[in-house]
């Protein structure tokens, strides 16, 4: 059955307790569909856009409200997927019923789409993005996830002039990110923005192989270990945080 | 009463009456700052404490992990000579026997658990002791099966009602040990020989007979209890007179108890802010440091983790790790909004810190959200690094329970003084599902376990039959339960009874008899398979239904889903409707909890195939958990799935563990903090009971079951109190290691 996009969203799974997706305690919402293709990405089952279950805004904001207890005042929720804004018409709705009863507000998001009206729309409603950087050089980029980060970059710069706060996340993959002439120019790039609050080194693990081999799938990054805590130290050195 | 002691302290109906409650408030100094005050280990304590590890090791080196046993001596309130570990070194002295972790015989409860116990440890009961109790003393055990009829036989032995305390003592009774240091022992004699005047009446009844002879006991115990002070050069016939003496006098009013009782569960009470009073009037006359209060503390507590009770391996199975529930109720706020927190309330904690994780005392905070953030934040740092806290909602016992009362075992609330249970264990309810399907045969052995009630026959299960079935078998064990109660509760009160904890208390007190249910989340997932899916039965050859297929999903208790949730609380609150209908020993009051300790794997283990899919044999989840594996949406939703059972339906507490990986919870320390009390104060809010908190890896756990000897003080929480993991059995070991752990991949 058709279902209006406003009213209803395509939902992969809900974490109740999300400490590591925003300030607090978060109600994480993992929207089903994405447009990249990344090759180390640990959610290879939230892609299919015809995949997930079809949940109203109703339903899902009743479920929220459940958790106001917990998540109030310092947290708030989180979506994040897949890729969120590619259901922004349903985000809007949601995150106007969110602040209504003030609750603060997330997207974790590539930034690699359009800036439409209805994205300005519900950046409006948004109090914080995770703004996942795939790869700061645009070859690299387009290899490792199949997309040019122009779009990305350009979000980022837009979120800055419209004074949104930012999250910059990187993960971090031995061979693919880890350049250090890639993250001075990440880290040139950063300070070019204003409304960054924090930057987060996120070490690349190999915990999410299981669910493209459940779905038959080859894991491209089989030779590609584990990112260790002195990866992390040393890139988090190069860029100055 | 009039007491050169009672020096500065101000008046009140307290000097007039044994009111504890009275003190507290009118003396006591809430608390509202940070745990910077705190001070570290002295010397002293830290060659003490040493002392200490050296014999811990011996004993676990030691057979079964038992060091010595008196098998000579019948313990009593005032048996052996004094025990030190090191006397010059001791700021708080008393032991249970003449040596640390000697173990003493307290036969009253049962001789055949004490000649098994010393057998199983390599020694043997004193001939003689054997002989009094084999032939003269009729003891609490062989009076329970002189009357038990087959019925409750036939429950016992096929599992449907297990752990029953009819073999082991009932315990889970808290002395208000308070009073001995408050008002000393020749006043609380005092008010017991007033007490034997009020029963001097001419309708001299059964009751009364009974009551008169029950005081008469508890004053020879209060006799008894100031000649074994005495063995150790205190007369505690007068109120102490510092804070030192305070902790001292009050050690022995529970060491008395603990050498009278091998109760399954031998709790202190609420004894911080009591004894913060006294440390503060010492401190106040500058004749008290900081370091020598805590210096105090630690030594008291290092005695409360020397306690040690003689039980057989097959107790271990139900009750693993050799716990005592030397249960210590920690903060709260009074009903006159002040909060309880005081110094003394962070002294207590920060023994963990001293001393190191550990599983006794049983450190519980009674959880407000309006307790200061000091306190809160200062419980949830020591929880993440030592996972030996349990809480308690003191917004929701508060209501009924006043602001005095203390925890019993695990989850079990009562006012001090006023209150006490009827330990009940529990009921085995998947089991009670699975005769409810099969007319009262057992599915694993066949036999006709209650009378024959009419079997399920359907090759589907329909939800409106195997609920009307599964009421009428709720009603037949409820039944059996309360007569198997009765008669356990009678006979421990004559030939066992507690005279020493019930000198500790009022004339008149309130009395609860503590119902127990095991396995309500596969109960509810059963339900909520056999009405959202199909389930189809399995029957042998027999016709006995001995497995399940589902077809189709169904919603799983732990997700905040009210479907199921929604079954989960009436079938608890059908339970206790089913009990009410048989009267009590004494009138008592008919209450339940949803705890099965670490039980639950042995009623797993003794329980067939269930309709949600749990294979037989297969563990439950502990307490109100819901089955290892089956919530799916994180730890917010299971604990709103168990926020919604209500208390007023299980008023003996409501168990939950939880366990997280430190990194799930935060990446920062401060972080991680702050999530921790969040989460705590959102479950609270939602009317959770209990909740025991666990932050470790599972890689941790299980390098600690290959390498045990690298962690001799590692402490978890498993339903209700805490033990040192490597005292597990394996079985429990990988039970708690299967159990969801939230993490984040």
């Amino acid at each position: 059955m058709e279902k209006d996009l406003k009213y209803y969203a395509k939902i992969h799974s809900v974490e109740s307790f999300g400490a590591v997706d925003g300030p607090g305690i978060r109600y994480v919402i993992f929207l089903q569909g994405c447009h990249l293709k990344c090759k180390y990405c640990h959610n290879r089952d939230t892609w299919d856009i015809n995949g997930g279950e079809y949940k109203s805004v109703d339903e899902i904001f009743e479920k929220v409200k459940r958790y106001k207890n917990y998540i109030m005042p310092s947290g708030g929720v989180t979506v994040t997927g897949g890729e969120p804004l590619l259901q922004v018409k349903f985000l809007i709705e949601f995150f106007k019923r969110l602040k209504s009863e003030g609750i603060s507000t997330c997207i974790d998001t590539s930034g690699m789409v359009e800036i439409t009206d209805e994205i300005k729309e519900l950046l409006r409603l948004t109090d914080l993005v995770l703004l996942d950087i795939k790869h700061i050089d645009d070859e690299k980029c387009k290899q490792l996830v199949g997309i040019s980060n122009k779009k990305e970059l350009e979000f980022a710069k837009y979120l800055s002039d419209n004074n949104i706060k930012i999250w910059i996340r990187q993960v971090l993959i031995p061979g693919y990110t880890d350049d250090e002439k890639d993250l001075l120019k990440l880290k040139e790039f950063i300070n070019s923005l204003k409304t960054v609050e924090k930057v987060q080194i996120l070490p690349y693990h190999s915990m999410g192989k299981y669910k493209w081999e459940k779905l038959g799938l080859k894991y491209e990054l089989e030779d590609v270990r584990d990112a260790t805590q002195e990866d992390v130290d040393r890139a988090k050195k190069i860029i100055g945080i | 009463m009039k007491f050169e002691e009672w020096k500065d302290f101000k008046a009140g109906d307290w000097q007039r009456e044994i009111n504890v409650r009275d003190f507290i408030q009118r003396n006591y100094t809430p608390y509202e700052g940070d745990a910077s005050f705190l001070k570290g280990t002295t010397e002293k304590t830290k060659k003490l404490w040493d002392e200490v590890l050296e014999l811990y090791k011996k004993e676990h080196e030691a057979q079964g992990g038992v060091l010595d046993i008196d098998t000579k001596t019948i313990s009593t309130v005032s048996s052996h000579e004094a025990g030190y570990i090191d006397k010059d070194l001791e700021e708080v002295v008393g032991l249970q026997t003449d040596k640390p972790l000697k173990r003493a015989i307290m036969p009253y409860g049962g001789i055949k658990i004490v000649e098994k116990s010393c057998e199983a440890y390599g020694r043997k009961v004193d001939p003689e002791v054997d002989y009094i109790f084999n032939n003269v003393r009729k003891t609490h055990n062989d009076g329970v099966f002189s009357v038990y009829t087959p019925d409750i036989r036939a429950a016992r032995s096929s599992h449907l009602i297990t752990g029953l305390p009819d073999g082991y003592g009932r315990g889970r009774i808290i002395g208000d040990y308070r009073r001995v240091a408050l008002y000393g022992v020749d006043a609380l004699i005092e008010e017991k020989q007033q007490e034997l005047d009020v029963l001097n009446v001419d309708d001299f009844t059964e009751k009364v007979i009974r009551e008169r002879e029950e005081i008469f006991e508890q004053i020879k115990a209060l006799k008894a209890l100031k000649v074994m002070a005495g063995k150790y050069g205190f007369d505690i016939s007068k109120p102490a007179k510092n804070a030192k003496e305070a902790v001292q006098w009050l050690y022995f009013g529970y060491l008395g108890a603990v050498k009278d009782q091998n109760g399954a569960a031998m709790s202190i009470g609420r004894t911080s802010t009591f004894l913060d009073i006294y440390f503060e009037r010492d401190m106040k006359n500058g004749i008290l440091t900081e370091e020598q209060a805590q210096e105090i503390m630690d030594h008291f507590v290092m005695k409360l983790r020397l306690v040690r009770f003689l039980r057989t391996p097959e107790y271990n199975e139900l009750f693993s790790g050799d716990p005592v529930w030397v249960t210590e109720s920690i903060g709260g706020m009074g009903i006159d909004g002040r909060t309880l927190v005081t110094k003394n309330s962070f002294r207590v904690l920060h023994t963990l810190e001293n001393l190191g994780p550990a599983p006794e005392p049983n450190l519980t905070v009674l959880w407000s959200t309006r307790l200061p953030e000091g306190f809160k934040k200062y419980t949830a740092n020591l929880s993440i690094k030592t996972s030996s806290i349990q809480y308690e909602n003191d917004d929701v016992m508060r209501v009924t329970l006043g602001d005095d009362y203390g925890i019993a075992c695990c989850v079990s609330p009562m006012k001090i003084g006023k209150q006490m249970q009827f330990f009940g264990a529990r009921a085995n309810l998947a089991k009670t599902l699975l005769y409810a399907i099969n007319g009262g045969r057992d599915e694993i052995s066949g036999k006709q376990v209650t009378p024959r009630f009419e079997p399920i026959t359907t090759e589907y299960l329909d939800y409106d039959e195997v609920m009307l079935k599964f009421d009428q078998m709720m009603d037949y064990v409820a039944k059996t339960y309360i007569k198997a109660l009765n008669a356990i509760h009678y006979m421990h009160d004559k030939y066992s009874y507690e005279a020493i904890e019930m000198a500790l208390h009022d004339k008149d007190i309130i009395r609860t008899m503590a119902c127990g249910i095991a396995g309500l989340s596969v109960v509810a997932d059963s339900l909520s398979a056999i009405k959202y899916a199909k389930v189809k039965v399995i029957r042998n050859e027999d016709g006995l239904a001995v497995d399940y297929k589902i077809e189709g999903d169904y919603p799983k208790f732990g997700n905040d889903d009210e479907r199921v949730d929604e079954i989960a609380q009436k079938i608890a609150g059908q339970f206790l409707n089913k009990l009410k209908r048989y009267p009590t020993y004494r009138d008592a009051k008919h209450t339940l909890s949803i705890l099965t300790i670490t039980s639950n794997v042995v009623y797993g283990k003794a329980t067939g195939n269930t309709p949600d899919g749990r294979k037989a044999g297969e563990p439950f989840g502990p307490g109100a958990n819901p089955l290892h594996g089956r919530d799916t949406n994180g730890a917010l939703a299971v604990m709103n799935s168990i926020a919604k059972l209500p208390f007023e339906d299980a008023e003996d507490g409501i168990s939950y563990t939880f366990s997280i990986t430190p990194g799930t919870l935060g990446q920062d320390e401060e972080t991680k903090v702050n999530n921790l009390v969040n989460m705590l104060d959102g479950f609270f809010a939602q009317t959770g009971h209990h909740i025991n908190v666990n932050v470790f890896d599972r890689a941790l756990l299980e390098d600690a079951m290959e390498h045990p000897e690298k962690y001799p003080q590692l402490t978890i929480r498993v339903s209700g109190y805490a033990v040192h993991f490597t005292k597990l059995t394996r079985e429990q070991q990988l039970d708690v290691i299967n159990r969801t752990i939230h993490e984040k991949i």
